[in-house]
């Protein structure tokens, strides 16, 4: 499968990933409403994290595990394999917030929402045609996404 | 049958899904004896507590006994095995044949011998039935008090409490949850139920269950003489492994069934998995019972591989522990209370009343092996890597750790690399 590879040789740590995801997972998908508007409002949250040391950065989020640690911890069956996709598939309805998921996936790839008890996670921005907005738009090919 | 699974928590679904990895044909037989599919068991609290409805419990969708060619015999109980012959024999005196057999019988409530428990008005909290049966009590009660300051006790008391009743915990140990908490963090759960109106009283136990001249519950006798008025008792200590069948059977069972890294049993084609087995844990070094939800779902994945074929060694558990207390969020992992005079043992804390929160770090040889968060718990998953992973800790990384900023940066360079940025995945 299709998975976002970072590479810390070329991340600058613009976070311009970051925004490019808020917007791909806002209503209005205008840059500048989902950026100050929505994500005050509605609590929108990028799901990637940048890490910073020294002079290199990256931008992580799911990995998509072929085996997910967070999946195995879910107590509601709020996370689950696609057996089609291999995505990694959060299940909104169901979820409960009871954080198991944020503690037991060792790439810390799960967030809380700001405001309600639910659970913020990289879906490959599976209903946007042209795939994941975070790797359109880095501006220095840090992120990558394709088959390994 | 090729496969056959009795008990059907989350072992058992792990253990069909780790099945259906290798082999996507043989069908396979799963044995339960409560009525309904696979239901998140911690979810009973959310139920109780009103939070959820009945229709959110299953784990999977309705279709996924029938797409994974599964067939379900529910509201069965299995009640001798024969490993020699290699058969199973149902309650009812149906004989089922095995090649493959999964012990997935769980945990049963541990029920210690309190004069006045038998009869009305007492209840235990681990399944869906209690949970339903409690919520039909709960509308004709004023109180209620229950034994045992565990997960599943302060569960329990918190969902009937939600539920408008009066609750009172008794907890024998000095504090609420000392298997997984430090005396900080329990102290700051209490506090949490403190301030919403749940009681807990450490340190005491209930001696006897008062009854009236016409058996219902009135109260409880204390073991430092009080009494506590109440007209239902939930007695939540614990659980024990539910291993009689395999004891039985010759099964080799020390605390829970005994089970090798590819999660056999001594007996040929029979293997164990979830709370019901002493698995391999990865801290200790040797097998435990750590009966939690992950672990369960793990080890029935790996005894599901194993069963059909791919030789899959199980890497060991890791104890965890995510539980919030009305908004309070807590996260403990690994070890949390090292042994006091080992001197291979380090702690770092930070505690913040005020703001109630909470951070404490164990080092072991340098290595990090256990954390515990209370209030500000988002960076729980990247301590867990260190955990998890045993990566080695050096003097800058060890103050990001302390200051509550772990990073994947500070990973050794290879692992980082082979973790994000691999050349090729395994497939
Ligand atoms: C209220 C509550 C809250 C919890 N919260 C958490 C939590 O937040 N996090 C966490 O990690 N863990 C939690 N746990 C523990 C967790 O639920 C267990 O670790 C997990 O359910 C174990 O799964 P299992 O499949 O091994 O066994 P079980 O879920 O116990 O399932 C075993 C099944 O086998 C059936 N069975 C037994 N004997 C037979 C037989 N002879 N024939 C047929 N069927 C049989 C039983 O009826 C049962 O349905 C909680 C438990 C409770 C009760
Ligand atoms: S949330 Fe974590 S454990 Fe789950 S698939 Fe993503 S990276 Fe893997
Ligand atoms: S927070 Fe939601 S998705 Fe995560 S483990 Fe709990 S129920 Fe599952």
């Amino acid at each position: 499968m299709k998975r976002v590879y970072p590479d810390k040789e070329f991340c600058i740590g613009c976070h311009l990933c970051e925004v490019a995801c808020i917007t791909a997972h806002s209503e209005s998908k205008d840059v500048v409403i989902a950026y100050t508007q929505e994500r005050r409002e509605k609590g929108i949250t990028s799901c990637k994290k940048v890490f910073e040391k020294g002079h290199t950065c990256v931008a992580v989020s799911c990995r998509h595990c072929d085996e997910p640690a967070c999946v195995a911890a879910c107590i509601s069956g709020g996370l689950h394999k696609d057996p089609k996709t291999g995505r990694t598939v959060y299940d909104r309805e169901k979820c409960v917030g009871c954080w198991s998921c944020l503690m037991a996936c060792p790439y810390g790839a799960i967030k809380r929402h700001p405001v309600e008890n639910k659970i913020i996670k990289c879906d490959l921005c599976q209903d946007r045609e042209e795939g994941p907005a975070c790797v359109a738009a880095c501006p220095n090919l840090a992120l990558k996404f394709e088959e390994r | 049958m090729k496969y056959v699974i009795i008990g059907n928590g989350i072992a058992s679904i792990g253990a069909i899904e780790g099945i259906r990895q290798v082999d996507k044909e043989n069908p396979i037989m799963v044995i339960g004896a409560e009525n309904a599919p696979a239901y998140g068991r911690p979810l009973i609290s959310y139920l109780l507590a009103g939070k959820i409805k009945a229709d959110r419990m299953a784990l999977r969708p309705t279709k996924f006994y029938e797409l994974n060619n599964v067939e379900l015999k529910l509201g069965t109980t299995v009640a001798g095995l024969d490993t020699q012959k290699k058969i199973i024999t149902t309650e009812k005196g149906e004989e089922i044949e095995y090649e493959n057999l999964l012990l997935a019988t769980g945990g049963a409530p541990f029920t210690p011998p309190i004069p006045g428990a038998e009869g009305a008005g007492v209840y235990n909290f681990t399944n869906l039935a209690h949970a339903q049966e409690l919520i039909g009590t709960a509308k004709d009660i004023k109180r209620a008090v229950v034994i045992g300051g565990g997960l599943i006790g302060l569960k329990a008391a918190e969902a009937l409490f939600d539920r408008g009743v009066d609750v009172t915990i008794v907890e024998l140990s000095d504090r609420v949850l000392s298997l997984a908490f430090d005396e900080n963090a329990a102290s700051l759960a209490a506090g949490r139920l403190d301030e919403v109106g749940l009681k807990v009283r450490t340190g005491v136990s209930v001696k006897e269950i008062q009854r009236d001249a016409e058996g219902y519950v009135v109260g409880c006798h204390l073991t430092d003489g009080g009494f506590l008025q109440t007209e239902i008792v939930v007695i939540a200590i614990g659980v024990v492994p539910n291993y009689n069948l395999a004891k039985d059977a010759n099964v080799k069972v020390d605390r829970g069934i005994m089970v090798d890294d590819h999660m056999r049993t001594n007996a040929e084609g029979v293997y164990a998995a979830g709370d019901v087995a002493q698995a391999l844990d990865m801290l200790a070094g040797e097998n435990r019972v750590v009966p939690i939800w992950p672990n369960a779902y793990n080890q029935g994945f790996c005894a599901g591989k194993n069963m059909a074929g791919r030789d899959t060694g199980y890497s060991g558990g890791l104890a965890m522990n995510s539980i919030s207390f009305y908004g309070l969020p807590t996260i403990s992992v690994g070890t949390v209370n090292p042994p006091e005079d080992d001197k291979n043992f380090e702690v770092a804390m930070k505690l913040d009343e005020k703001k109630k929160s909470y951070r404490k770090l164990v080092f072991q040889n340098g290595n990090l092996v256990g954390y515990v968060l209370v209030g500000d718990i988002d960076q729980a998953g990247m301590f867990t890597s260190f955990v998890k992973f045993k990566l080695p800790i050096e003097a800058e990384t060890r103050a990001k750790l302390m200051a509550g900023e772990p990073d994947a940066l500070h990973w050794p360079d290879e692992f980082f690399n082979e973790t994000w940025n691999p050349e090729h995945t395994e497939e």
